[in-house]
Parts: structure tokens; sequence; C-alpha cells
């Protein structure tokens, strides 16, 4: 069953989609979208190290992605720039690094484009492993800070007055955001992470009523996305991390219908 | 505390630091199981920035806090959610505890917004909403309960029911009420500790004893301060425009 390169595709991306789904609600509700975009433009400098040191890819990518979300904490502690400043002061540094790094690298073949866009096609068994094993590890911390971390979504005052421990699981959420970037960066890459986390996540908002309906469509809404935009790069031939994001852009459109006629009927 | 069990808090001489000025000093005050400590005081007297303190919230940056309290709830002055975040009024019930449905629609009927229950919490007027946060916080069954401003929003007669559940809820569940309020005569007819803030401690006491503190009447205005007791007049401070202390004695 593994045999076929797209079998391996679906089941490596229908894996990332449901490790999405959640986190990418949680990066909604905390307006995180462009720290998504720092950490994975981060990844990058995390693959020219691996490439460099001969490590693990994924490895590589979290140690580096967390480093700069812990990096970015401590900046916003001593400084009084403003959070998305801050952001695109990590971003663009690491990401000026790691291709001052690649310039080094010339004993060594360099694919820039899979790097920024992934290439789901080329996972093999060993990748498909590490995605199942460190998603459910992802998935089952996520359940267990989950009313924490939501609580102190809705309000940080209340969730830490009411011994919930907000900065704990504040502190944890961050790693796992490391954690999924680190995850995908293979497949979907650089750019494009930050869409597969946010726009099923945006999708579901559209048309759910509750935050257990939200996650459940946005997890539903990604699948979806790589399943078909899986099908429709292998029909006409168009490369599969992109094809996967306008599928779901697509996804994206048709979920605003419902919130249009709720509008008209309200008036 | 062997010599007084029904002590939740106490704090010692606390305070908080910000941006190089203190927000408050001298705290010094003591929270009991079956009490009313009411916080009154003018816009930026620290009312919130004390109450954030014994809620563990924010550190105090000098003095000692003991808290013996097993279970606080928390209705805080402002709580802006998002419309990313789809919430019912059932979901917000449940966002500290694991209660059940039953549990929620009891203490939406004390509240009086139990028909809200599934409502988008993103449609709630200012006064449901602020009846939803004191019924979450009612339903927690929490020995500490700190209130800011509950009633905010809430309209005339609401508001007397309100406070009269407030003053229930401290019987029947024997816990120790912390209320940050401007509704003088609740505080002074229902409380059984007032302390007036400006900064620092400016008086505190029985509300009996309080109208009758020359620093109460200064903060409030003689219009309010006599609307429930005649009062001598010493001044042994006064106050610049940012609340600092000048002695006048």
């Amino acid at each position: 069953m593994f045999d076929d390169f797209f079998t391996r595709a679906l089941i490596a991306g229908i894996g990332i989609a449901i490790i999405a789904g959640p986190l990418g609600c949680l990066v909604i509700w905390r307006r995180l979208s462009y720290f998504g975009d720092t950490l994975s433009h981060s990844a990058l400098l995390g693959v020219t190290l691996a490439y460099s040191f001969s490590f693990n890819i994924t490895f590589s990518v979290f140690i580096i992605s967390a480093v700069v979300a812990l990096l970015l904490i401590n900046l916003q502690k001593r400084t009084k720039l403003a959070g998305d400043s801050l952001l695109g002061l990590l971003a663009h540094s690491t990401l000026a690094i790691g291709l001052v790094l690649i310039g080094f690298l010339t004993s060594i073949r360099f694919d820039l484009m899979g790097l920024l866009f992934g290439d789901i096609l080329a996972v093999d068994v060993e990748d498909i492993t590490i995605v199942y094993l460190g998603g459910a590890t992802i998935l089952l911390i996520l359940y267990f800070i989950w009313k924490s971390l939501f609580s102190a979504t809705v309000n940080y005052d209340l969730s830490a007055a009411e011994g919930m421990r907000p900065e704990v699981s504040n502190f944890i959420f961050t790693l796992l955001l490391a954690g999924v970037i680190a995850l995908s960066i293979k497949m979907i890459g650089a750019l494009l992470i930050t869409g597969l986390l946010l726009i099923p996540a945006a999708i579901a908002r559209n048309i759910s009523s509750s935050p257990r309906q939200m996650v459940i469509i946005a997890t539903l809404a990604g699948v979806v996305s790589v399943i078909a935009g899986l099908f429709v790069s292998l029909e006409i031939n168009t490369s599969s991390g992109p094809s996967i994001i306008v599928v779901a852009l697509l996804l994206f459109i048709i979920s605003l219908i419902p919130l249009e006629i709720k509008g008209q009927l309200q008036k | 505390m062997a010599e007084n069990n029904n002590l939740l808090v106490k704090l010692d001489n606390c305070g908080v630091y910000k941006s190089s000025k203190w927000i408050v000093r001298g705290i010094s005050l003591e929270i009991h199981k079956g009490k009313i400590v009411t916080l009154i005081g003018p816009n930026g007297s620290g009312k919130t920035t004390s109450a954030k303190m014994i809620l563990k919230i924010l550190k105090s940056d000098e003095g000692q806090i003991k808290n013996f309290a097993s279970k606080m709830a928390y209705v805080p002055q402002k709580i802006n959610i998002d419309w990313t975040m789809p919430l019912r009024v059932v979901d917000f019930m449940k966002l500290t505890s694991h209660i059940n449905n039953l549990e929620i629609v009891d203490a939406l009927k004390l509240t009086g917004v139990d028909n809200l229950l599934y409502n988008d919490i993103h449609n709630l007027s200012g006064g449901e909403f602020q009846r939803v946060l004191i019924a979450r916080a009612i339903a927690k069954k929490p020995d500490l309960l700190v209130l800011d401003e509950p009633v905010q929003g809430v309209d005339f007669n609401g508001e007397i029911a309100l406070y009269n559940l407030i003053k229930k809820i401290c019987s029947t569940l024997n816990c120790g009420i912390l209320l940050i309020s401007h509704d003088l005569h609740f505080v002074m007819s229902a409380t059984d500790h007032v302390i007036c803030l400006n900064g620092h401690i400016c008086c505190s006491g029985t509300p009996r004893s309080i109208v009758k503190n020359s620093a109460y009447i200064e903060l409030f205005g003689e219009h309010n301060a006599t609307t429930l007791s005649l009062y001598q007049h010493d001044h042994d401070h006064s106050h610049e425009t940012d609340g600092r202390v000048t002695n006048n004695v």
C-alpha cells in the first residue's frame, strides 16, 4: 500500500491536516498568523543547518523554530517595539541568515524551490512514521493543555485567576507550533505551512457556532483540501503543495455563502 | 492558619511597581469566609490592580501575600471576546471548570439569563453579558469570589437584584467576596469591610466608621458621603492630581 508515491503523499498530507486543524484554530483565535509565518521563515535556517551538519531536518527545524519562538517571548519583555515589528525582525533576519549559509554550501546541490514549497510527492515511509508519531504526540499534549490554553485565549486574567496556569500552557503551545512546522516543512514548504494552518480554520469559522465544531470542521476542511489538492495536481500536473492551498482557498470562498445567506435573512 | 481558619487571603504591605512608579503601595487587608470586603476609590486608584494581586495574576513587588483560598472565581471588569472565536454562553460557562448543563442552567437562573444558554456570546447586550459573567463565577462554587464592577451596564432594578444575589451567595456558599464597586449605597448597607483606595489605603473599616472618615469624604465629596451619615471634618492629608499624598497637618 505504501509502495505508491501518491498513496504515501495522501497519507502524509492527511496526517499533517489533522494536526493543523486544532492548532490552526488556536492560531486564528490568538491572532498569531504572522507568528506562524515567522516560525516557518526561520525553518529555512533550520533546514540549512541540517544540511550543513547532516542532522535530521525535522529535528533541526523544530529546534530552530522553538529557539526563535522563545527569543520572541524574551524580546517582548525587553523592548517596547510592537509584536509585529519583532516578528518581522526575527522572520527576515533568520531567513537572511539561512540564505547566507546556503551560499557556503556550494558542495551540496540545494533545492530552494523544494524548501519553499515542499515536495509531498517525495515522502518516504520514514517521513510518514515521523508525521504520525510526532502528530500523535502533539495532539495528545494539546488534549491535556486544551482547557488551560482555551481559557487563556478567551481571557488571560480569568484563566490565571482561576488556577489554569496559562503561562505554562502558552509556553507549551509555542513549542507545539514549532513542532507542526517542523513536521510539515518537507511536504508543504516554508511558504505554505501557515496557509494550511490558517485557511481550514478560517473556513471553519464561517460555518461553525461553537469552538468544538470549529476544530472538527477545520480538521475536515484540511483533510479535504489535501485529498482534492493532490488529485488535482496529479490530474493536471501542477505542483502539489500550492494545489492543496488553492483548493483550500476555493473551500473558503464556498464557506462564505452560508454567512452571506444568514446576513440576508437577518436583514 | 490555626488561629483563624476562616482567613482566605492576607496581604501585608503589598504593592505593584510598573513603568517606574508604584501603581498601588502599602496594601494590607484580610478577606474572611462569609464576609464581603469592598474596594472603593476613584479611577486609576489601583482597585483592579489590587484585586489582581489578590488573585495572583500580578505579583506583589513588596510585602507578603498569604492565599489560603482553594478555589477562586473572578468577574473581570472588561472582557473582549474576538469574533474569530465562536462561543456560546454554554461554552463560556465551562471555560475553567467541568460542570454539567444542569449546574449551568441553575447558575444562569440565579442571574435571570437561563434563556440565553445556547446564544452566541457576541450577540449579548452589555447587561446580559455581565449576568453571564456573574453566573459563571457562581457556578464554580468558589471559596473566594472577586467581582470587579459586576453590575456595569445592568438596568437599575437588575442592579439591586444582583447585589442581593451577591450577598446571598456569600452566605450560602460561605465564601469570601472581594467587591469593587462604585455603588456607595450597596457598599455601605451590605458589606462588612470597606477599603478606600487612592494608590494606597486612605482609610478602611466598617461602613459605619468609614463614612465618618475625612479621607473618605474628601475622595467622594460631601454630597455622596453625607447620603448615609453625618461626619466630622478633619483632613490629615490631601492628594495631588496623580494620587500622590501631601501631608497638610
